[in-house]
């Protein structure tokens, strides 16, 4: 393959593939849907210097915080967090000391996350691939997808422990036998209980996954659609349709970043708000 | 697309950043948040204490600005009374003063007179022997007229 000259536009499929390969710890490609024996080092990486970063911002800010001038950073972040404390109050009034912290961490690094989608698709694998063809690597054979939120891991992450935290809640809040009943007595009283054992177990098994596959879904699209925007550049006069396309994209994709860090949060908050209520009655 | 081993470093990443975050970022900009909106709060009740306080104050003044107003035309209108007694005392003690003076003045010219009075007199009786002597072209002996002459000067 001579992908070393022009690679995106002599072989659409090759380029779209590479971008949406992931760098892992020994070469391997996982081998189906669920494989715990991959590692992917990108996805991890990039969402690690995003956590350090904003851990440090809130460490710098937290440490040197002042009450009657606040400035720059402080500003930010006292915004940030009095609007996260708004939606938790105006959504979860009952809310415990862990609810707002949980959902800021959710919001911020799930914006920054997503925010990796509108740095240009071709900039961060281009680097890496520079930079390990100077420690002797086939640029070629180095892939690395910048966005750790096209990723299900990282989705599902966030996901799982929302979803480990709606059990803790309902169990703190109804008991185990209250917790048991909701899946026996619900959502048809206690004539359809094996129904009702169904129904609430789909239930409570789609919120995890639809906010994770949502997340995922829309990052992986803005992602794609990005690549494709980028293939436009097989030849000079598909250029101005490529600049127009991505600017466009890059406008509305601008939305969605934040949407869907403020829906990941936003539904966090509810299904943790409604996991809190008490046994209701039927 | 896969879900992978990267999941459980997702998990770790996120339980600490949640941790970390709760720990350095969200309770002290909540405490700062909740301190400062107390304190406003104390500020703007502190405020209208103050205004309160201030209404109090005028209505205060003006209540002493009335005292002082109706006080002082008390003290004025004493004074104007006392004003005529003195008036009126010291026109008295001027005329009496001048009665003293003009009756001084009566005596001494009553004294003066008294005195031109005596010493007309005694020169009487030289001045109308001489005139008489003149008259009668001869020595006229004074004490021979002595009667006729104190008669003249009784009159005199």
């Amino acid at each position: 393959m001579s992908e070393s000259n022009a690679p995106a536009i002599s072989s659409p499929v090759e380029y779209i593939q590479h971008h949406l390969g992931n760098m892992t710890l020994d070469g391997e490609r996982p081998a189906s849907l669920v494989d715990f024996s991959v590692f992917f080092v990108d996805t991890f990486l990039v969402s690690l210097i995003l956590a350090c970063l904003f851990g440090y911002a809130a460490w710098k800010v937290g440490k040197n915080i002042d009450p009657d001038n606040p400035t720059g950073l402080q500003n930010l972040l006292e915004t940030v967090v009095e609007f996260v404390n708004q939606q938790v109050k105006d959504i979860f009034p009952t809310a415990d000391k862990m609810i707002g912290p949980l959902a800021i961490t959710i919001f911020v690094w799930v914006l920054l996350m997503n925010t990796m989608d509108l740095i240009p698709v071709d900039l961060i694998p281009s680097l890496v691939g520079g930079v390990a063809g100077i420690f002797g690597y086939d640029p070629h054979h180095v892939y690395f997808k910048a966005v750790p939120t096209t990723n299900l891991d990282t989705t599902f992450a966030l996901a799982l422990l929302v979803f480990g935290l709606i059990i803790f809640y309902n169990i703190k809040n109804k008991g185990v036998v209250g917790y048991a009943k909701m899946f026996l007595f619900h959502p048809f009283g206690k004539w359809a209980i094996p129904v009702n054992i169904i129904m609430t177990t789909i239930e409570e098994i789609a919120k995890p996954v639809s906010l994770g596959l949502r997340l995922f879904g829309n990052m992986f699209a803005g992602e794609l659609l990005f690549l494709l925007i980028a293939l436009l550049a097989f030849s000079v006069w598909a250029m101005p349709a490529q600049i127009a396309l991505g600017t466009l994209w890059g406008i509305f994709h601008m939305l969605v970043v934040p949407l869907q860090a403020f829906i990941f949060m936003l539904l966090t908050i509810v299904y943790l708000g409604l996991a809190s209520q008490g046994v209701d009655e039927h | 697309m896969n879900v992978t081993a990267t999941l459980i470093g997702q998990l770790i990443v996120f339980s600490v950043l949640i941790w970390f975050v709760k720990a350095v970022l969200w309770e002290p900009i909540i405490n700062t948040l909740e301190d400062r909106k107390k304190r406003i709060a104390d500020g703007l009740a502190a405020s209208e204490k103050g205004l309160k306080d201030q209404e109090a104050a005028k209505e205060l003044a003006l209540q002493e600005v009335k005292k002082a107003k109706q006080e002082a035309a008390e003290i004025i209108a004493q004074a104007k009374a006392r004003d005529g007694q003195m008036l009126e005392e010291a026109k008295n003690k001027a005329v009496d003063e001048a009665d003293r003076v003009m009756a001084g003045a009566q005596a001494e010219i009553d004294q003066e007179v008294n005195r031109a009075k005596d010493s007309l007199r005694s020169q009487v009786s030289s001045l109308a022997v001489v005139g008489a002597s003149k008259i009668l072209g001869k020595e006229v002996d004074a004490k021979a007229h002595k009667a006729a002459l104190d008669e003249l000067i009784e009159q005199i």
